[in-house]
């Protein structure tokens, strides 16, 4: 799947939803529960999260592959977590900020 | 991207809280993002083009810019201060448009060509309906106008200020933790809606589960009023209001806001004596925040932080102390830079123009494109430097600088050293016609108490090059200001200009 700024995806067996911030422009591999991510407005396919991508996803993380090349914002949480190529994604840890308005 | 994402994550995860409170009308997360879906399909409905408002704070504004940006239309705070001929040009830009107005001034814009007229109670009315809502369809395109500000024109016709979803979504996402507020949590909103910084504390509020409170008129003793009243912990202010605050507190022995936690303030220069004294009538434990932005940039760029105040405020390092006058380091998806008039890099420690570059960066204005130049640099139009330690300070607009005999003064540390002096007030340091030196160095001050210009122009000779004394000193009972704190540099060079 190609994927652009912007675009929301959600998981095909849990209720996890994000939103593209970056990513590369090459054919993704992009799961979440162990089955592939489908466009927002698509029909979920359904069925049981694999067992080794079942810790969750935290809704407002931001989720990143190695290279920080991908990166997704969780836009509603679920049981499942996201993994390119089989690799799973690691939060993007935030720096924390004074409040400024 | 679309900032009503923002709501609907806030809606879905602490959809219970309440997000705006005005006065005792309180509007929980899902008030607002049902409100948002049925003000969507009134506009659509309407053909307009723009969602425009023209009134002060209340929750019609955030509803209507969350309804706007599902509607995929601009949305176009307008100053409710400007009247007749100045108005009815921004109106004639943004037609066809749906506009938000009180009932007084609805009845006076009834039937005006291209625009759609709602009363704002009308309007709250139809938010809090029973219609049906419309699928959560908002655009995703990044590229989609979110919000369009005018500037203030103080230097000419108003500029709309193009920020598009791409830019507020990442100046949030970069700034503010997902419901890192807790439920406590409050910030008093007193900046108008039609100034970027109204905007960047509705969307961070928001993003941060903080309920808002919004302050319709700012005036000192209302303002320590409803942020005691409310419940505060946060607070924006502009340089002139921390001024009056302070002012209110010290001559009538009032008490700070009881749970007021941090403090921010920005949108123009703080004068070193003000933000002093408030970090000695504040409770230590209050938080103080500066934060440097601009429209373009969709609001703050760069903050001094509130362990940089302590440190500064209680150090006997000059180069440390004087950090309390920097707008500190730039968020981390920004980046700075002090370049000269050739565009080029100036060494470190340098004044120069401050560049910034980051996703956040809009640099464009309506019909005049973008500013942005190669590799997605904004030039400021603001001078500046940054120290050993990466803090930027900021000198103020360049096009004040004031070129005396070929040198380059900036008015702002010659202001900076006057508000040093015990019996000065106010400041405000221009540049006059001088036949001699092409520019000279002219001021406007408002006494605390009497005081001899000379003695105002040794002061100044003592602690700068004798270039930076004043040679004309006016005693003015007060400075013009607009309403959001923002001094009228061209008043005061018009009227000392033609003194001199």
């Amino acid at each position: 799947m190609e994927l652009k700024a912007g675009s929301r995806l959600k998981s095909g067996v849990c209720d996890t939803q994000v939103m593209v911030i970056a990513a590369p422009v090459d054919d993704l591999d992009l799961t979440c529960g162990g089955a592939a991510l489908v466009d927002v407005a698509g029909d979920a396919p359904g069925g049981a999260i694999d067992a080794d991508h079942k810790n969750g996803t935290q809704i407002g993380k931001r989720y990143v592959n190695e290279d920080a090349t991908l990166e997704l914002l969780c836009t509603k949480p679920g049981e499942g977590s996201l993994a390119l190529g089989g690799a799973p994604l690691t939060l993007k840890e935030a720096k924390a900020l004074p409040s400024s308005d | 991207m679309n900032v009503m994402m923002l709501m609907e994550m806030a809606s879905g995860a602490m959809g219970e809280r309440v997000g705006v409170q005005c006065d005792d009308d309180c509007w929980t997360y899902e008030d607002l993002f049902q409100g948002a879906g049925r003000l969507a399909a009134q506009v659509r409905e309407s053909g307009a083009e723009h969602v425009a408002i023209l009134d002060e704070s209340s929750p019609a504004v955030p509803l209507a810019l969350f309804g706007a940006a599902w509607a995929g239309k601009p949305f176009v705070p307008l100053n409710y201060r400007l009247t007749g001929p100045e108005l009815d040009a921004l109106i004639e830009r943004i037609t066809p448009a749906v506009l938000v107005t009180d009932a007084a001034r609805a009845k006076e814009l009834e039937g005006r060509a291209g625009l759609d007229v709602i009363n704002r109670d009308d309007f709250l009315g139809t938010a809090r309906s029973d219609a049906t809502l419309p699928a959560p369809d908002w655009s995703m395109e990044p590229e989609d106008i979110a919000i369009l500000l005018f500037t203030s024109g103080t230097t000419g016709a108003p500029k709309a200020a193009v920020l598009r979803h791409k830019h507020m979504v990442s100046y949030i996402l970069g700034s503010v933790e997902f419901m890192g507020a807790s439920e406590e949590d409050a910030a008093l909103v007193s900046v108008p809606p039609y100034h970027v910084a109204g905007m960047a504390a509705i969307l961070s509020s928001v993003y941060a589960g903080r309920r808002i409170v919004q302050l319709a008129r700012f005036a000192p003793d209302h303002w320590i009023e409803v942020a005691e009243r409310t419940g505060v912990t946060n607070a924006f202010v502009v340089p002139t209001m921390l001024q009056r605050i302070v002012a209110e507190i010290d001559d009538k022995a009032r008490k700070p806001p009881s749970a007021l936690r941090s403090l921010a303030y920005g949108g123009g220069k703080m004068p070193l004596p003000v933000i002093d004294r408030a970090m000695q009538i504040f409770p230590p434990s209050v938080d103080f925040t500066n934060a440097y932005g601009l429209t373009e940039t969709s609001s703050t760029i760069a903050v001094l932080g509130p362990d940089d105040h302590r440190v500064a405020a209680f150090n006997d390092d000059p180069d440390v102390k004087r950090r309390l006058g920097s707008a500190g380091k730039p968020l981390p998806g920004v980046e700075v830079e002090i370049r000269d008039e050739n565009g080029k890099a100036v060494p470190l420690g340098e004044s120069g123009e401050i560049w910034v570059r980051g996703e956040q960066v809009s640099g464009e204005y309506l019909g005049r494109g973008s500013l942005l130049v190669e590799g997605g640099w904004f030039p400021t139009n603001d001078g500046g430097s940054l120290d050993a330690e990466g803090y930027l300070f900021v000198s103020g607009r360049i096009d004040d600088v004031i070129v005396r005999g070929g040198e380059n003064l900036s008015p702002g540390e010659i202001e900076d050293v006057l508000h040093e002096h015990a019996a000065v007030g106010d400041c405000a340091v221009v540049g006059i016609p001088d036949e001699e030196w092409g520019e000279g160095v002219a001021a406007a001050i408002v006494l605390k108490r009497q005081v001899e210009a000379s003695e105002l122009q040794d002061w100044v000779k003592q602690h700068l090059r004798s270039s930076r004394v004043p040679q004309l000193i006016e005693f003015w009972d007060e400075l013009p200001y607009n309403e959001t704190g923002k001094l009228l540099r061209r008043k005061v060079r018009e009227a000392l200009g033609s003194a001199s």
